[in-house]
């Protein structure tokens, strides 16, 4: 049986009729094609899938499609403005944080979810911020710098 | 001005962007129209007899499309390397640890597929196993391969000089065990693979690989397909460390059932199918005699090492070989014995990693050189610069090192970590460590035995001359390769950057080895800048004809043709141009004549103007047995210093600072040099800390998932200060060299360094957890559970 479902994704509006067991991550990948959102694990534990549901930061293999009913969801696709990238974007680009990518698209929705909170991190801050968003290559380092670089942060 | 207008500097890498906003493509994200989802049986006990298989109930589940054992596979062997092909696609006769493959389903869904593996009947008759190397070796233990008896995989003797006499001339000899465990390479993409058989006979495969060459072979040789029917394609890849250098079950699954069912089908392991998969590090003992003078001269080394295999080969023989061979740098070592096994388990098969081999037998040397030192009473820098090879050597198993810059990285480490403040004068629970690493620019050989290039790169001018695309079969898995071959491409041949397009690893562009025994820089690099010089001869006798004017007399920089003399009269040439661009808006109104221009005139005059660059490294290496591992046109060196704070309470290691220097030969993209190096840091921080695959006592992983196998987060890393040394390698591209793998060589001895600098005890296991650290403090052995 499947439910209706009302989303809000990045700024589009759908009507979708999902299968009560599937997840919020594969409704975003296999149904509606936004594979900017990856898959890592499916159990919450690499932080790849992330994305932003109604203003917070949620692993979407962890949420089902139906809790997701009535709520607005923000993914990578939905950064960019007018062809622009957003400046987070841009600084992971700039600062050589971004190595295969796999983790990029959690770990900058972790970082843009943290800059909205708190325009002045701290590095510890940062680092907190983005613990729960595994990387294998980058050792971190230039995705903390990548942070630390993005314009409007006023320093502590 | 600056010597290069591209190279050695920082770039962003070329696909930065398609990855930063979601668009880049990884196997998982392709949908092919018709697609197939299938899914792999695999066995849930480590060894035992097949009795019966029966499909019979799968394949009558609606929505199933195919349904595929041995019988459909076939029996043909296969592994790594040609000297030890162990492995079947599906089981046969029995399976040999939990995990092992026994049918592959296909299904209009990924849920019926896993519904139809339900479905499927195996009786099985469990036959005692063996899950240790003590175990495996012991008389009359199971055996796993019938022609491997002892269950010894394969077994290495080698003696360079006379170290037994060696022994005797030396003032103390100290022996050591070090002990190491499985560890997992925790790539964040699990592998996918989607294969489509077109039913014209060609097979097209999009692979999470790092060889698509080898992958080629590979599924060509398995499913019987001629090997110019088979075309890999890479798409984006989250990551390999080594894992995914060879074919998979999901390669050879989705094409096995692509060609079944008339339709791409698509397989994907689960996080927990990694790790049964694995081809990760292996787990090492290695037992350590090591013999010095008093004033610290290493004279000789007796390394004997046994290696946990798992139930297949892998990478496993050249990792057995590099195990020993690694050791032979970066010190001046005039004798060195080697004794090496590696044995089979009822356990997932164990392949290459970053720094193939060589990673725990350097923590175990490097940890033994500093208790050495201690004795000695000498400064742990001192003994690795009194003993440091340099530019010319050739170590006692004949590799030759044509540039080093090692004391340039042990100074650089001193000086940058205030080392000669800090050692001594630390407070209990503090303390400071160092230690070196040495590693192959690129395997000397193949895998198989062939006279093949390595690499073969094809620049093609756009016929309307405006843009250049590098075509090569490397792969781009996150290191940055794609930009820098670009890099290369673009200084050699005078042009932007941004007039270069990549197209890489397919294997219907070019040969290359790919990803793996940290060999692009070096090796794709020479074939990209010879591609790149062709392409530039030719542009430059055709502009050095249609002018008059000696082609040494001219060149190409930033996008414009320089002419040596002034007052050069082009304008025939442009003219000629415009009048076959009416009507576009973007006409050289440079004041020089342009490459666009010029490339357009080659063009017109020779027709497709294309550059192609291929690289083999002479021979290589000694005439001794295994002589051909540890071979490499250059040799890399690092040397690292990490403060670290230990818990004596309890046991907690924390690393609270890191200066890593590598000697890369030249930096082509400096950003990505020092994103290798901290990448590197990391892997070796979680090695030495708290990485380790654990099994139940029925060859069971106890913790598939990255709760409970930890990886380092951004909170465990410490601020990593990179140091770039350029040695500047004769053999290398622009003077370049490795540092994808040899980076991580140092890390885990520095840190076991240390530790042994803030509590006075070795630690010779890994990892090194709190408990392990507790009862290390306590000078007690944990209690028995």
């Amino acid at each position: 049986m499947r439910k209706l479902i009302n989303v809000t994704i990045n700024g589009v509006e759908y009507e979708l009729g999902v299968k009560p067991n599937l997840t919020l991550l594969d409704l975003l990948r296999y149904e509606v094609g936004l594979t900017g959102t990856k898959k890592g694990c499916e159990t919450g534990e690499c932080g790849a899938c992330t994305v932003i549901l109604d203003g917070k930061p949620v692993t979407s293999c962890l949420v089902l499609a139906v809790q997701a009913n009535g709520k607005k969801i923000l993914t990578i696709e939905g950064l960019e403005k007018d062809g622009n990238l957003h400046p987070i974007q841009q600084a992971f680009v700039d600062k050589g944080a971004i190595q295969c990518g796999f983790c990029t698209s959690g770990m900058i929705l972790s970082a843009k979810h943290l800059l909205e909170q708190n325009p002045s991190p701290s590095e510890a801050e940062i680092r907190k911020s983005i613990s729960g968003n595994l990387c294998r290559c980058t050792g971190y380092q230039k995705i903390v710098q990548a942070i630390i670089s993005v314009p409007g942060r006023t320093e502590k | 001005m600056a010597k290069y207008a591209i190279i050695n500097q920082r770039v962003p890498k070329l696909d930065a962007p398609v990855k930063a906003t979601g668009r880049a493509k990884f196997a998982d994200d392709l949908v092919l129209p018709g697609m197939l989802h299938g899914a792999i049986l695999q066995s849930p006990v480590a060894h035992a007899k097949i009795l019966n298989i029966d499909t019979g109930k799968a394949k009558r589940l609606p929505g199933v499309k195919a349904v595929v054992t041995w019988q459909d596979a076939g029996l043909v062997k296969y592994g790594v390397s040609p000297a030890r092909y162990d492995e079947t696609l599906f089981c046969h006769e029995k399976v040999r640890y939990v995990g092992d493959e026994i049918a592959a389903v296909a299904a209009v869904d990924l849920e019926t597929a896993i519904e139809a593996l339900s479905l499927i009947e195996v009786d099985y008759e469990e036959l005692p196993a063996v899950f240790t190397i003590e175990d495996a070796m012991a008389e009359g233990a199971p055996q796993l391969h019938a022609e491997f008896p002892g269950n010894i995989c394969a077994e290495v003797h080698q003696e360079f000089g006379d170290v037994e006499a060696a022994f005797k001339e030396c003032d103390i000899v100290r022996t050591g065990k070090f002990v190491s465990k499985r560890q997992d390479a925790a790539f964040l993409e699990p592998h996918c693979s989607v294969a489509n058989y077109d039913f014209s006979g060609h097979l097209t495969l999009y692979s999470s690989t790092q060889v698509p060459h080898y992958v080629m072979r590979t599924v060509a040789m398995v499913l019987g397909l001629p090997v110019g029917k088979v075309r890999v394609i890479k798409p984006f890849v989250g990551g390999g460390f080594g894992p995914k250098c060879e074919a998979t079950p999901t390669d050879l699954c989705a094409s096995l059932l692509s060609m079944k069912t008339g339709k791409p089908v698509k397989v994907s392991y689960t996080r927990e199918q990694v790790f049964l998969h694995c081809r990760a590090r292996h787990h090492y003992v290695h037992e350590l005699t090591t013999g010095v003078k008093k004033d610290g001269t290493l004279l000789a080394l007796h390394n004997k090492a046994y290696l946990d295999g798992g139930a297949y080969t892998s990478f496993g023989i050249a990792t057995v070989y590099y195990a020993g061979s690694l050791l032979g740098g970066p010190y001046r070592l005039p004798n060195m014995k080697y004794d090496g096994y590696r044995v089979y388990t009822n356990k997932p098969a164990c392949g290459s990693q970053r720094g193939h081999g060589g990673v725990i037998a350097r923590a175990a040397f490097e940890q033994q050189l500093d208790a050495i030192a201690a004795e000695l009473g000498i400064n742990p820098v001192e003994i690795r610069l009194k003993n440091a090879m340099q530019r010319g050597d050739t170590s006692c198993n004949e590799l030759f090192v044509s540039s080093l810059g090692l004391k340039e990285c042990i100074q650089a480490v001193r000086e940058r970590s205030g080392w000669d403040k800090k050692k001594g004068s630390l407070p209990s629970g503090k303390g400071i460590g160092m230690a070196c690493g040495f590693f192959v620019s690129g395997a000397g050989y193949p895998i198989y035995r062939s006279e093949t290039f390595h690499s073969v790169v094809v620049i093609k001018v756009a016929d309307d001359g405006g843009t250049v695309t590098l075509q090569t079969g490397s792969a781009e898995i996150g290191q940055g390769s794609d930009t820098t071959m670009a890099m290369i491409a673009a200084e050699t041949l005078g042009i932007k950057l941004s007039d270069i397009q990549v197209e890489s690893g397919d294997t219907d562009l070019a040969i290359d080895l790919g990803a793996y025994s940290s060999r692009q820089t070096l090796m794709t690099g020479h074939a990209t800048k010879e591609a790149a010089e062709s392409v530039k001869k030719q542009i430059l006798e055709v502009l050095s004809d249609e002018l008059k004017i000696p082609a040494r007399e001219m060149d190409i920089r930033n996008g414009l043709i320089v002419f040596k003399t002034e007052g050069v009269d082009f304008r025939e040439i442009r003219t000629r141009y415009m009048k076959e661009h009416r009507g576009w808006t973007d006409h050289p109104a440079e004041s020089s004549l342009t490459f666009k221009e010029a490339a357009r005139l080659a063009y017109l005059r020779k027709g497709p103007i294309i550059g192609i660059g291929k690289y083999k490294p002479p021979k290589l290496g000694g005439s001794y047995k295994g002589a051909a591992v540890g071979t490499s046109p250059a040799y890399s060196a690092s040397a690292h210093v990490v403060e670290v704070s230990v818990d004596m309470e309890t046991g907690r290691v924390s690393v609270e600072k890191a200066t890593a220097a590598h000697d890369c030969g030249f930096a082509i993209n400096v950003t990505s040099v020092e994103g290798q190096m901290e990448g590197s840091l990391s892997m070796g921080l979680g090695e030495a800390l708290f990485e380790e695959v654990k099994f139940d006592g029925k060859g069971r992983i106890l913790n598939p998932n990255f709760g409970e196998y930890k990886i380092p987060t951004a909170l465990d890393m410490p601020p990593v200060e990179s140091i770039i040394v350029e040695s500047n390698e004769p053999n290398g591209p622009f003077g370049a060299k490795e540092v994808g793998e040899g980076a991580i060589l140092a890390t885990i001895p520095a840190i076991l360094n240390a530790v042994y600098d803030a509590t006075g005890i070795l630690i010779r296991e890994l990892p090194l957890t709190p408990e392990k650290v507790y009862w290390a403090l306590k000078g007690k052995k944990p209690p028995i559970r």
